[in-house]
């Protein structure tokens, strides 16, 4: 884990101060709401339907006990004794007042935690592989890399008024679990000749015009990633688009300019600048890493587990993964519950998570983009244990990557700009799949309550979208979405359908899967194999 | 009808205009008619209340009922979590959103 040092905490601490100041002149009418609005975003602090919402980063999702402890206190001392775990590996709180605001930043900030470029158009939270550091197929755990991007973009002056937001992440493993690639820049490490580097890809997302990021450069190594980055980041600010909102990310300028002409201005910029020496020396990236160094795992661990009890089997199987270390295993925590809220926890949930990671885990803990909780690092031997305290406090629910392990955006029960409840629907398909999600295998169904696509929509195997259709929530379904390294966007099936309908049509969708799968094919396989058609006639006829 | 609503500046509650004063509860929204965009502008300026904006809505014997879901929404509450929202012990308030 990352160590704020005597900088780090001082501008966190310092940013608290200001925005009190700043959040004083506003409860005094000194201020006005369009004075006051950027300032309040910078800190993470939005106005949602209800009341003000406070998104807090958790970098590369990477927490430990105690600072999970302050979220589950947060959530009992300042809102309504939940939080909500988000597609960008942060976690939301919903019913915040504006004169705690700065109270709670600074109850962060003792922790070593914040909520700073958690919004605006900037570059945001950096994310990354939840296994990062346990998975046995990475080439180096990603994130020191990604600490040295946060640190870089931290206030940084060039970049805080881009065009439009900016998203990164980092992953090191040829298996996608970040989206990687519908990320604004997404990077990929890689090992070459015995060199690390990384691959670079630039104009993913997802949004109302999704797509895919491009590859830019091959490889890049690690004396030379931030001031590429810096190229690639002053290329967007200087050519994006500010006259239309919808045509602001990068991903637009890229498509507009071709992926060619936007590598040759990179290149341009990147042969002056890095000639700068504005990148950090090797040994501050050696510095981070260092803190990052994996747990002193047991090396006589049993690397058998007793499966006897058939509910622990079910959810050995499904939410936990192997880890690199012999003995050790990863476990996923679904925040799923058949007919819960996706992403929600309650502040004793959260408090048991963080006690299950102190006492099981190494002191760590990793939110994930799909809305769920890892500890990365736990015995095998202690499974059983682990699995009785989550299903003792609802937290057991073997559905990891099944249908009802549903990616889904607040929605209208939430969000100022959701034109369509996502929430309902998610508990209303986790019901109707609950029986037969095992049967259906791997399922990944993503719910965006708008076009924006925060549920993430267009990289779900199924992915739904609600609209407002004359005043009445109408979903759009979409099929052959993936987020994964077989990245690729759904295609809209045709008419929407109201709340019942959308439920009615996935159930033709997978019985119709159920007809045509051959052998292990998962839904996904099936319907790149058999293209939309079979699918449109099973749901319209 | 034309009812005023925004949210409270210090605690983010959103809040109908009563004629008076602002409330939390729909049922205490009256009809600004051809007076809202007057109200709206003197209540901007008083800074108690971001972004207060004007909707219609239908005269209802239960009260006001907001033309379009999201501001039904937003003057129960969300839907998923009945506990939170302004009549927790109406099992059938939710009914009243859809």
């Amino acid at each position: 884990m990352y160590v704020y040092d005597e900088y780090d905490q001082s501008i966190v601490d310092a940013r608290v101060e200001e925005f009190r100041d700043q959040v004083n002149r506003r409860l005094s009418g000194a201020m006005t709401e369009d004075q006051f609005k950027p300032l309040r975003l910078m800190n993470g602090l939005y106005l949602q339907l209800h009341a003000y919402m406070l998104r807090v980063a958790v970098p590369y999702g990477t927490l430990d006990s105690r600072q999970m402890r302050m979220l589950g206190h947060i959530a009992r001392k300042y809102d309504r004794g939940y939080g909500h775990f988000t597609t960008r590996q942060n976690i939301q709180y919903n019913w915040i007042k504006l004169a705690d605001a700065p109270d709670i930043l600074a109850e962060l900030a003792t922790v070593q935690m914040h909520a700073i470029q958690t919004s605006g158009n900037c570059i945001r939270n950096i994310s990354s592989d939840q296994f990062a550091g346990a998975a046995a197929d990475e080439v180096a755990d990603p994130r020191p890399w990604a600490e040295l991007i946060r640190q870089w973009s931290t206030f940084h002056p060039e970049f805080t008024y881009l065009p439009r937001k900016f998203k990164i992440a980092v992953i090191a493993a040829d298996e996608d679990r970040a989206a990687m690639r519908l990320h604004d820049i997404g990077i990929q490490l890689l090992e070459r000749d015995g060199v690390l580097g990384a691959k670079i890809f630039v104009g993913g997302g997802m949004g109302r015009t999704p797509m895919i990021a491009h590859e830019v450069k091959d490889f890049i190594t690690a004396d030379h990633l931030m001031s590429y980055l810096e190229a690639c980041l002053r290329v967007y600010n200087r050519y994006g688009r500010r006259d239309n909102i919808y045509k602001a990310r990068i991903k637009i300028l890229l498509h507009e300019i071709g992926v060619d002409a936007y590598r040759d201005q990179v290149e341009a910029e990147f042969a002056a600048i890095r000639e700068l020496g504005i990148d950090p020396p090797l040994a501050e990236l050696e510095r981070i890493t260092a803190m990052f160094a994996g747990p002193a795992f047991a090396t006589d661990a049993p690397d058998t587990v007793d499966r006897s009890d058939p509910d622990f089997a079910v959810w050995l199987d499904q939410n936990v993964a192997a880890h690199k270390q012999p003995g050790h295993a990863v476990v996923t925590i679904s925040l799923k519950p058949i007919g819960g809220i996706p992403g929600d926890a309650s502040a004793d949930q959260i408090d048991l998570m963080a006690d299950l990671a102190e006492r099981y885990g190494h002191d760590e803990l990793r939110v994930t983009h799909a809305q769920n909780i890892v500890l990365p690092h736990v015995r095998k031997a202690d499974l059983h244990s682990i699995w009785t305290a989550l299903r003792d406090a609802g937290l057991a629910e073997a559905n990891l990557d099944l249908i009802s392990d549903i990616i889904a955006c607040p929605g209208l029960d939430y969000c100022s700009l959701a034109n369509a409840r996502s929430i309902p629907l998610a508990q209303k398909i986790g019901e109707r799949f609950a029986g037969r999600q095992r049967e259906l295998g791997e399922l990944k169904l993503k719910i965006s309550g708008c076009i924006n696509a925060c549920g993430h929509h267009h990289a779900g195997h199924i992915g739904i979208l609600g609209v407002d259709k004359k005043g009445t929530e109408n979903y759009q379904l979409l099929l052959g979405g993936s987020g994964a390294e077989d990245v690729s966007l759904g295609k809209i099936t045709g008419p929407g359908f109201d709340e019942d309908g959308v439920v009615d049509a996935i159930e033709r969708v997978t019985d119709r899967y159920v007809e045509l799968r051959e052998g292990g094919e998962r839904f996904l396989d099936t319907y790149r194999r058999v293209g939309m058609q079979p699918f449109k006639e099973a749901i319209y006829g | 009808m034309k009812l005023l609503t925004g949210n409270d500046l210090a605690t983010g509650d959103v809040v109908w205009w009563t004629g008076q004063d602002w409330s939390r509860h729909v049922e205490d929204a009256v009809d600004v008619g051809v007076h809202g965009e007057a109200i709206l502008r003197a209540e901007e300026g008083a800074r108690r209340v971001n972004v207060p904006y004007l909707i219609d809505a239908e005269a209802t014997p239960q009260g006001p009922r907001p033309a379009h879901i999201k501001d039904r929404i937003r003057a129960l509450g969300p839907t998923v979590r009945p506990d939170l929202t302004l009549k927790p012990a109406d099992a059938d308030a939710g009914a009243w959103v859809i």
